[in-house]
């Protein structure tokens, strides 16, 4: 379908890069993109995503706003303390591009309900805050072939990585974190400034973006570390597990 | 024999022949807990035994986050 003239104009910053151009717009148009969590990473990601034209958005989150969320979910306003973070955010992102379609899921994602959430999207970025979630997400990712933008912050530094796993060489979520570290500390329990916050989800909202349209090096089999203190960044390579449980199996079925 | 390596960006000597299961223990870091990356690439975890450490290899300890 042809862009109209309204999306001409609202999308012409995409469509004047080489790389993006009316076609990429389309794809992202027709996307369908499932954020989880819509909080420190999903706000900023959300907002961007929503700004893009993202055509169909999912946002998985349980929670309602809360005071002390201000300092950094960009999404919420001090009037919408109290109300559902999944409802509020539909309003706020339907209000800032009426081309995304927004599907809430105020739920919790685990691994019974993963799969079923998951199926209907075409790509997942989870940006929620415990280990136990993104193991789910990612198992349904592997299951569903979907591919997955991982996004995780702590204190002062933040993980960005693309999952694809093949069966071959790329990897999944499971086969860089094994099992949850001791005492595994979330944003509920830890320090964290909002900036970093804004800097994580955003990036990984440009993942999304070139994971979509097709466009620079993909981020499937490396992750990035940024360093909020010492404000660098380093890329390395993440290699599949050829003993990982979860993706083991995929080669042979492909 | 003395391998020099580097650590978190700290130079150190470790007596080899060593293999990164054993850098693990010398640092009392317990696998799965942590991510070892060795000269830009995550080390697979079940590989940890036969991947020699040798001299120059520079590791960095890979915290892992799930904060969101």
């Amino acid at each position: 379908m042809a862009l109209t003239d309204a999306q001409l104009e609202r999308y012409q910053r995409h469509i004047l890069l080489r790389e993006i151009g009316g076609v990429g717009q389309r794809k992202l148009l027709d996307a369908k993109v499932l954020v989880i969590g819509a909080g420190g990473l999903g706000a900023p990601a959300l907002l961007y995503l929503a700004a893009a034209g993202v055509g169909t958005l999912g946002i998985v989150d349980d929670d309602i706003v809360s005071l002390s969320n201000l300092q950094r979910q960009i999404l919420y306003v001090t009037d919408e303390i109290g109300a559902p973070k999944a409802a509020t955010a539909e309003r706020r992102l339907s209000a800032l591009n009426p081309d995304t379609a927004i599907e809430t899921h105020a739920a919790r994602l685990t691994a019974a309900n993963a799969a079923e959430i998951i199926a209907r999207y075409d790509l997942v970025l989870d940006g929620c805050d415990n280990f136990e979630t993104r193991f789910a997400v990612s198992d349904a990712c592997v299951a569903l072939r979907k591919p997955l933008v991982s996004a995780a912050i702590g204190e002062f530094d933040g993980q960005i990585a693309v999952f694809r796993p093949d069966g071959k060489t790329l990897p999944c979520y499971r086969c860089f974190v094994a099992e949850a570290p001791e005492g595994a500390a979330t944003c509920t329990d830890q320090g964290v400034v909002g900036a970093l916050a804004g800097v994580v989800g955003t990036w990984a909202a440009l993942e999304v973006v070139k994971e979509i349209v097709g466009f620079g090096e993909s981020l499937a089999g490396r992750l990035v570390l940024f360093d909020g203190l010492s404000a660098e960044t380093r890329k390395v390579r993440l290699r599949r597990d050829p003993e990982c449980p979860v993706c083991r199996g995929l080669g042979a079925h492909a | 024999m003395t391998i020099e390596v580097t650590i978190n960006g700290e130079p150190r000597g470790v007596e080899g022949p060593l293999t990164v299961a054993d850098l693990l223990v010398l640092l009392g870091l317990t696998r799965g807990k942590v991510a070892v990356e060795r000269n830009l690439e995550i080390v697979p975890r079940s590989t940890y035994e036969a991947v020699a450490v040798v001299d120059g290899d520079r590791f960095e300890i890979v915290r892992f986050i799930g904060g969101g």
